[in-house]
């Protein structure tokens, strides 16, 4: 029982629909139906219900509908109710708040008050079904000068680079955090659409070795599941110093969580609690860091790119130059509203700053540099949908990352409670009878659906631009404009306002 | 031709073929209308043991016992699909008794047995197919997967 603490949301069954088939109650993991067999009627236990529209999803006579509660405290501007409600959650159990998936609060959005630009008259817009499109990138060091030998033939002096169809890839989510069904459903679409998915600290389970072409593989604070073999299996190796989600801490996957393939797959013992710490104990400097990249480097033979993840905070343009520079092929950058299997409230409501600033800053210092042809760039952070995903291009990244997107095309329904392992939708669980329920056949399929979608989209707009080649849509801060900005926000973006 | 496979795998236990086949054949309207305060009689059933789950409807055997031990001559098999003729029927379950996947029931009144014809009389593919959340029953050719 928690103290002082009703409901947020309440189950509202239609009497006249429900046939008592007993769906919903045997899908609630969280127990929130149940049967009265005396009057063969269904109840709700609206204390126990995430919103997680499993049961809404799953009633044949769509009898079910979950509303937030109406029931209010006094209103006040300065103390919300949700601003309340965590405080009586802290004073029942003196401890830290948890919270998963991105940030909630109505923080400012740069990618909706940024407007596109096409062609009219002067420059004719391109049919993209009538005319080819090219999506194809290449992820890594472009700065090598061009070389021929003594006949002329040209020298290949290409460092390592990760071939993707399009600019995207699925960003790191762990075996542990995430479910095998849901890592099958990644690697199978990935697959399947010549892009990349990321296995996150969670080490490589040995099923998914032969997806190896279209894998990133991480190397974390905690050093789960690393050896020769996983550092050779994927296109790339990347180094993850932080999660948009929570700059500055480390993770913790419960010993509850942590067990069997799991536990196996990290090679730690089994049931034991999987700590990340927040630094890298090896990791103290650039030079250090550049310390990591070149023995990742050699161990991998120096056949894989190497990529370094870090969180978007306030002087990331001056980390990202120093992660140039530490001989790392492609940088990372996760943004303040990046999603999570679990943190502290604190610090993925109020640390870090917003994917579009960062990024904006980041491609300008590095191109003021002259290093930017050094690495690639590629962002993350809740890119939403197909515009959020152009638009981050045009601002200067080589590539995006995407996990909530990938996630909710799974079945995620944005319930937010991926902490508590009960995941309904068989994501964010570990419950055998759970994990089931993600059949990765139907959860590939959807993934391909979602990224041949946004590829046909991202075609659309460049075509309607007048551009032929994602090459020319990167970086090419034209083609932005934005609006209800103020001076400053336009400069830290590099855009001009519309009108202008 | 092609028979419904179960994949106990990906068999959630949540019940919910049952309930669309009992509506597909009470005509496939409204559900809420048509089993609210009803009790069900499908054709297909969920096993259920609490640790494993798999739903077992007519397996269309090439030589069904159910139609040997017929003793009216009402059951036949028309093109592969293993079919109950409810006129010829006089109830005696002697096909409940054979068959050994327990996929023959009495109907709803009791006096005929009924069993899966695969809905080719409901006019649709197969309710618990096209149903199923998870794809654990599938509507295929024999030996294509599963």
């Amino acid at each position: 029982m928690e103290l002082y603490v009703h409901p947020e949301f309440e189950i509202v069954r239609n009497e006249k629909k429900c046939i008592a088939c007993r769906v919903c109650e045997r899908q609630c993991a969280n127990c929130a139906h149940g049967y009265d067999a005396d009057s063969g009627s269904m109840e709700g236990y609206d204390e126990k219900c995430v919103n997680c529209h499993r049961c809404v999803t799953l009633c044949p006579t769509k009898a079910l509908k979950i509303v937030q509660t109406a029931h209010t405290f006094r209103p006040n501007a300065n103390w919300s109710n949700n601003t309340i409600r965590e405080l009586y959650l802290q004073a029942n159990t003196g401890g830290v708040l948890l919270s998963s998936m991105g940030n909630p609060r109505p923080l400012p959005n740069y990618f909706d008050r940024i407007l596109l630009n096409a062609s009219q008259v002067t420059n004719p817009p391109i049919d993209p079904l009538r005319e080819p499109m090219e999506t194809r990138t290449y992820l890594g060091k472009k700065s090598i000068p061009l070389q021929r030998g003594a006949a002329g033939k040209l020298i290949e002096n290409l460092t390592p680079q990760i071939a993707l169809t399009m600019p995207l890839m699925f960003s790191a989510m762990s075996y542990g955090s995430i479910s095998y069904n849901a890592h099958a459903s990644l690697a199978r679409a990935a697959t399947e659409l010549g892009i990349c998915y990321n296995t996150g600290e969670g080490g490589l389970h040995r099923a998914f070795y032969r997806y190896g072409s279209n894998t990133i593989v991480q190397v974390a604070s905690g050093r789960f599941g690393i050896h020769t073999d996983y550092l050779m299996a994927g296109a790339a190796v990347e180094i993850k110093m932080g999660q948009g989600a929570k700059p500055g801490i480390g993770g913790h996957l419960p010993g509850k969580k942590n067990v069997g393939e799991v536990a196996r797959t990290r090679m730690t013992p089994d049931g034991s609690d999987a700590i990340s710490p927040a630094p890298h104990h090896d990791i103290y400097s650039i030079e250090d860091l550049r310390q990591l990249v070149y023995s990742l480097k050699e161990t991998a033979g120096n056949s894989k790119p190497i990529i370094v993840k870090i969180a978007a905070v306030h002087n990331v343009a001056a980390i990202a130059s120093g992660v140039a520079r530490s001989g790392a092929d492609i940088i990372a950058i996760d943004g303040f509203r990046g999603g999570t299997g679990a943190a502290p409230t604190r610090i993925r409501d109020h640390v870090g700053i917003p994917i579009e600033l960062a990024l904006a800053s980041v491609d300008t210092r590095l191109r003021e540099e002259g290093i930017r042809d050094d690495i690639s760039l590629v962002v993350g952070g809740s890119i939403r949908s197909a515009a959020d995903w152009i638009k981050a291009i045009a601002l200067g990244a080589d590539a995006c990352y995407i996990a909530t997107g990938a996630l909710l095309a799974l079945g995620c329904h944005l319930c937010r409670s991926c902490h508590i392992g009960l995941c309904n939708w068989g994501i964010a669980t570990q419950r055998a009878d759970l994990v089931k329920r993600l059949n990765p056949e139907i959860g590939a399929e959807r993934l391909v659906n979602l990224v041949k979608a946004w590829q046909h989209e991202l075609k659309e707009v460049m075509g309607g631009m007048g551009i032929n080649s994602v090459e020319a849509l990167r970086g090419n801060r034209l083609m932005l404009r934005g609006v209800g900005m103020t001076q400053e926000e336009l400069r830290v973006l590099g855009i001009e306002h519309a009108g202008s | 031709m092609r028979k419904i496979f179960v994949r106990e795998e990906w068999c959630l236990g949540c019940h919910l073929c049952e309930y669309h086949c009992a509506n597909a054949n009470l005509g496939n309207g409204d559900m809420a209308k048509a089993l609210k305060g009803r009790r069900i009689n499908p054709r297909i059933t969920v096993e259920d043991d609490g640790r494993i789950c798999f739903a077992v409807s007519c397996r269309h055997c090439t030589e069904p016992d159910c139609k040997k031990s017929c003793i009216s001559g009402a059951i036949s098999v028309v093109d592969g699909v293993v079919q109950v003729d409810q006129d010829k029927c006089v109830g005696c379950y002697t096909c409940i008794l054979a068959c050994p996947y327990g996929t023959i029931q009495p109907n709803a009144e009791g006096h005929v047995v009924q069993k899966c014809e695969l809905c080719l009389q409901n006019g649709c593919e197969p309710a618990c197919v096209s149903h199923c959340p998870n794809r654990a029953i599938i509507y295929e050719q024999e030996g294509v997967s599963a």
